[in-house]
Order: C-alpha cells, then sequence, then structure tokens
C-alpha cells in the first residue's frame, strides 16, 4: 500500500496545503510537522511560481512570500528529504509545469522519488496534455493527482480513469480561496467518478470552516484546506505553529 | 501534429475548469467561421465599420531618405480605434454573440486592445469589463477613460508587477469563475488552443489585402515584410498570406528596450527559452527557474513576456526572422516617421519603421518592403515627449 492510499485507508482524509518557503523553509518544516501532529492526513506543498494563474488572492501573496526568500524546487526536494525522516505522511507537491519543465521532467520525477514526495498536482496541466510527463511519472512511482472541476461533466470519466494518487475535486469555479456557501452539485461529480475508478476523491477548494470540512467528507473521501491554513501563517508569520495545530485539530475533529 | 500544435509550440495548459470552454469554443468557431452568414456579418462590419480594407500606401519620402527598397505602409492605424486590435476583436465577438455570451472580458496593456473590445461590446450592446495592470491605467489614463466612456468596466490589476502578463492572469482567472455568459476576447495569438488559431485567422485579413495590393502596385512580391512582435497578432496577420512565398522574408521586430544585454527588455525570442505559460508552449523570458521575467519596453502593447507560439516555430523553422529593436530606436523611428512622411504611429510600430531603417538602404530600389503600421501614435505623444525630458499636458 503506498503513503497516499494509507492516508484514505479506512477514514476520511485530511489534506493540509503549506506553500514551501512561506515565510521561510525552517518555518515550512516546523509548520508541517505541527499539522502531522494535529491529525493531518496528506500534505501538499506549493511550489511557488511567479504567476499561479489558478490562485486566489490569499495563495498569491504566499507564492510573493516564498520567491521573495528564494524558495526553489532544489530546497523542496531537501525539505521533503528532511521530514522523511520524520514521518510516513504522504507529500504531494503542487507546481505549475514551468518550473518543473524548466528542472527537466525526468529529473524532477527522479529527485521526487528519491526525497520522498508521494505525488504532484499540477494544475495547468489538464488531462489533454499530461502525456507530457504521464511516462516519466509513472516510471519513478509518483502519482500524477488529475484534477475534475464543476465545468467537467463529461470529462470526469476519462479524467478518473487515468487518475491516480487521489481525484482532486475542484469544488467551485474560478480560483482557490475562502468560500461561504458551495454550491456545486458535489455528490453526483463524486458518484460519476466513483463509477470509474476505485482511488479515493478528495474535495478541495473554498472550504474553510469544521462545518464545511464536516460536509464534504460526507460527499468525498477526503478534503482539501489550502487558503485557510495560509491565511493563518499570512496572519501569524513565524508564530503561526500553535495556531495551525488547533486550527489543524478542529478540522480533522469534525470530519 | 497534434491539434492546436505549431511544431512542438502551442497547446491547451490551462486548469481544468476551463478546458470544456476552450472546447466549446473551438467548435464554435469551426462551425461559424465558414458559414456565409458568420463571413457576411464579420466583413460587413470589417468594411463599413472598421474602414477595411485599409490602405497600403508607397511612402515616397522615406523610401527616398533611406535610399533603397520602396517602402510602403500598411495602415492598420487608420482603423477605426486606432489600431489592428479591430480586426480580431469583430470577429470574437460576433462569435461570442452566436454562442449565446453576453459579456465580454479581456485584458489590455497599452489599452488598444481593451478599447477595441469595449467598442465592440458597445455596438454589439455586450457587458464589458477589461483588465488592465495598475501600472499602465497609470501610463494610459485617457485610455482607461475612453473604454469607460464606451461602457465597459476597467479593473487595475495590481498583482504581480501589474503590467500585461498580469492582466492576463487575472482575466484567466475571471473567466475560470464565469464561463457560462462571459466570452474571453484574447487579444493576441496566444494563450491556449483555438485562440493563436483563431486570432491568427482573423488578423489574416492584414496580408490577405497586402499581397493584392502590392502585386497591383509593383506587379511582384515584396522582399521584405516587417512587423512588431508582442504576442504578435499583427505580425502574423501581416505574414500569414506570405508565409508559402519562399522569397519574401518575414521579419518580426520585439521590444529591446534599453538593450538585450540589460534585464530592461521584452525580447522573448532573441533572450528568451522554451517554457510553459499562459496556457501555450512557446518562448519566454523567464530565469533559471523557471519563475516568468519582469519584463520592459517603452511600449506598454509590447511589454509581455512571451510570443504566441506560431512565431515561434516560425523562428525555429526559420522560416520567420525575429531582431531586437530598443526603445530609443523606436523613439527615433517614431520621430523620423512623423517627419519625412507626416504619420505619428504607435510606438510598437515604431519598432517595425526603426528595423526598416536599417534594412531598407542594404536593398535595391526596385526591391519593396511592406511594414505593418499596426496602429496610430495619438496615445503616445506624452510618452514620448517624456522621453524626450519634455513635460506636457495631456
Amino acid at each position: 500500500m503506498s503513503r497516499i492510499e494509507k492516508a484514505f485507508d479506512n477514514k476520511k482524509a485530511f489534506i493540509g496545503y503549506v506553500m514551501g518557503g512561506d515565510p521561510n523553509l525552517e518555518k515550512t518544516e516546523e509548520f508541517i510537522m505541527r499539522l502531522i501532529d494535529a491529525g493531518t492526513d496528506l500534505v501538499e506543498i506549493g511550489v511557488p511560481f511567479s504567476d499561479p494563474i489558478a490562485e486566489g488572492p490569499v495563495i498569491q501573496r504566499a507564492n510573493i512570500r516564498a520567491l521573495a526568500v528564494n524558495t526553489r524546487l532544489k530546497d523542496l526536494f531537501g525539505l521533503v528529504a528532511r521530514l522523511r525522516l520524520k514521518t510516513d505522511t504522504p507529500f504531494v507537491f503542487l507546481t505549475y509545469l514551468n518550473p518543473v519543465f524548466r528542472y527537466g521532467y525526468d529529473r524532477f520525477f527522479e529527485k521526487c522519488a528519491q526525497s520522498g514526495v508521494d505525488g504532484v498536482i499540477i494544475p495547468d496541466l489538464p488531462f489533454e496534455e499530461q502525456e507530457e510527463v504521464l511516462e516519466l511519472s509513472k516510471k519513478r512511482d509518483v502519482d500524477l493527482i488529475s484534477l475534475v472541476a464543476p465545468t467537467s461533466q463529461e470529462r470526469i470519466k476519462k479524467i478518473a480513469e487515468r487518475a491516480s494518487g487521489f481525484l482532486y475535486m475542484v469544488s467551485s469555479m474560478g480560483v482557490t480561496g475562502l468560500r461561504r456557501e458551495i454550491k456545486t452539485d458535489l455528490a453526483g461529480m463524486a458518484r460519476l467518478a466513483k463509477s470509474v475508478t476505485d482511488i479515493p476523491v478528495a474535495i478541495g477548494f473554498g472550504v474553510h470552516t469544521p462545518r464545511q470540512a464536516k460536509e464534504m467528507s460526507e460527499i468525498a473521501d477526503g478534503v482539501i484546506i489550502g487558503s485557510a491554513i495560509v491565511k493563518l501563517i499570512e496572519e501569524h508569520g513565524e508564530k503561526a505553529g500553535d495556531i495551525l495545530y488547533n486550527y489543524a485539530k478542529n478540522i480533522k475533529r469534525s470530519m | 501534429m497534434k491539434a492546436g500544435r505549431f511544431g512542438e509550440y502551442g497547446g491547451q495548459y490551462v486548469p481544468e475548469t476551463l478546458m470544456n470552454e476552450l472546447y466549446r469554443l473551438e467548435e464554435a468557431y469551426n462551425a461559424h467561421k465558414d458559414n456565409p452568414s458568420f463571413v457576411n456579418e464579420l466583413n460587413d462590419l470589417l468594411n463599413n465599420y472598421a474602414g477595411r480594407p485599409s490602405l497600403l500606401y508607397y511612402a515616397r519620402r522615406m523610401s527616398e531618405e533611406l535610399g533603397g527598397a520602396k517602402i510602403y505602409l500598411k495602415r492598420e492605424d487608420l482603423n477605426h480605434t486606432g489600431s489592428h486590435k479591430i480586426n480580431n476583436v469583430l470577429g470574437q465577438a460576433l462569435l461570442a454573440k452566436r454562442m449565446k455570451k453576453t459579456r465580454l472580458i479581456a485584458e489590455t496593456g497599452a489599452g488598444q486592445h481593451g478599447v477595441a473590445t469595449a467598442t465592440a461590446a458597445a455596438l454589439l450592446d455586450m457587458e464589458c469589463e477589461i483588465f488592465m495592470g495598475k501600472e499602465d491605467t497609470e501610463r494610459q489614463s485617457l485610455n482607461v477613460y475612453r473604454m469607460e466612456l464606451l461602457g465597459a468596466k476597467v479593473n487595475a490589476v495590481t498583482s504581480g508587477t501589474m503590467t500585461l502578463k498580469d492582466a492576463v492572469n487575472e482575466t484567466m482567472r475571471e473567466w475560470a469563475s464565469r464561463t457560462d455568459d462571459t466570452h474571453y476576447c484574447l487579444g493576441s495569438v496566444m494563450g491556449p488552443h483555438p485562440f493563436p488559431m483563431m486570432v491568427r485567422d482573423f488578423q489574416s485579413v492584414i496580408s490577405l489585402e497586402a499581397r493584392e495590393q502590392i502585386l497591383k502596385a509593383e506587379n511582384k512580391l515584396p522582399a521584405v515584410v516587417l512587423a512588431c512582435v508582442g504576442g504578435g497578432s499583427n505580425a502574423i496577420g501581416t505574414f500569414y498570406h506570405f508565409i508559402p512565398d519562399k522569397d519574401v522574408r518575414l521579419i518580426g521586430c520585439e521590444a529591446a528596450g534599453l538593450g538585450v544585454d540589460t534585464a530592461m527588455h521584452a525580447a522573448s525570442v532573441t533572450k528568451g527559452e522554451v517554457g510553459i505559460f499562459h496556457g501555450m508552449k512557446s518562448y519566454f523570458c523567464q530565469d533559471e527557474y523557471g519563475q516568468i521575467a519582469p519584463v520592459y519596453s517603452i511600449s506598454a502593447g509590447l511589454d509581455y513576456p512571451g510570443i504566441g507560439p506560431e512565431h515561434a516555430a516560425l523562428f525555429d523553422s526559420g522560416r520567420a526572422e525575429y531582431v531586437p529593436v530598443t526603445d530609443e530606436e523606436a523613439v527615433a523611428a517614431f520621430e523620423f516617421l512623423s517627419k519625412t512622411e507626416g504619420i505619428i504611429s504607435a510606438v510598437e510600430s515604431a519598432h517595425a519603421i526603426a528595423y526598416a531603417q536599417k534594412i531598407a538602404p542594404t536593398l535595391s530600389k526596385d526591391a519593396s518592403v511592406i511594414i505593418c503600421l499596426s496602429g496610430r501614435g495619438d496615445k503616445d505623444v506624452a510618452a514620448i515627449a517624456r522621453y524626450r525630458g519634455i513635460m506636457v499636458n495631456e
């Protein structure tokens, strides 16, 4: 069983997102461990990019902060390698394609495997373009995580059929960020996906309260929270550790 | 070759949320582009509203001054709204209407594409929102008011470098949040498929006319065709029908800003590397880590870190050449054309004029050169004055 499979095994998974290098690498390492200690089952680590077109303002600002301290892919591989000595919690990179392209696809997936990155989410790599990296990710046993959106409709089946790791279900139109309510027929989307795949389905985009997390966990196998966590880091900076721990604890308890 | 690819370039590197909408757009475009009712409606607007065909003007004084090839100017500056942008906008707006969209959104740099989009929206009774880098709204405040006069809402984009690339980011984000009634009227031959193909088709009217016009005037094809390149829409439009004419040199003039050996330029072919951004694989100004570089040009319309994928393929195959032109050269050309021909061109187009000044004297007197004069320069007068150290009130 892979580390990602274990995260969903017999439980609803809470997936937390932090931006790598926000506010700096040492703090990212500490924050990730605090999230894990509070029960986070899988951690998404953002790879900063100059132009994150799928992100709302909160995560955009985190990209800027991480780039301002010169966070590079190689630093994040180092971070994961250090974390791997302490934990078996799965790690997934969320990165735009260009930094990966420039790093070199083959070298990227090789380093993922070596350092202990279990999967990769690439928001600007839709189904049609996945062959760009699909074989290389398979060769290194790194899950290429696919996304489905409220507009995906009939595409959900073919995307889910090829998906590995878990299926990332985007709850709402638009970009990442906090939302008061989510109106999409997520249960219908999840059913459609489940009809063709056995891999778990996790819902992200807009989730931030324990109540929402509970609702989403009733529909799906996991819940992804990004902007709310990043916002706490933005507000509390280097002192965010305890606050993140308590936040994750509350979310996890609600699920 | 895969659909939507020019060699290895192009593609559809966008979030899943937009994929079905791109398919719908491609489908609608293919269904309407050769449909007589669509073609007639578009041609009627191009001819009777935008003022096509545009003149191919023989620039006698400029030719004599340079002492080589005969120079012809393709006068896109004479179109309604003052640039080539209207060719594409009318096409996309009509298509959007047929797709039952009621709202147009668009990015703009200098404001020419924003003004053209706001114009089409007014004409076709559509809602319109324009995204413009905050820095550009300040540099081009007159165009902001112009768009508002036309009924558009202008959003100043404060993310990133607050210029054209950030305006594109923000328009894509907006589109991802609302596709049901909204069409993204992309302004150049860039972004995900089908935009590079569709925008090129709408702009190819420039070379369709120019090729006929030059054959009529000179009885032979030009030696060189020149156009400025940012994203590359006027350039691809000017090149397109000359591509099969192997003896015609096609030259795109990129913004070299303060020089390609400084960090202050927007020369994505000369100095950029292959990358993937804004939905396409192409050449981009970027650092070794794949972060998109801040770019600079005196011309807000060329101030973009990438180039359309078809240009990238034309460059690789050697069919087209791309040369850098600095701010200083462009400003000198802007002044030169004003004084020799009485034409104040857009500072974007002045990049092509500048390269003509270099190349025309090397060609024989019976050769001809076509330059796309992509826009008029009223919007740039104050900036050129500032460049020369003169303060004028706009």
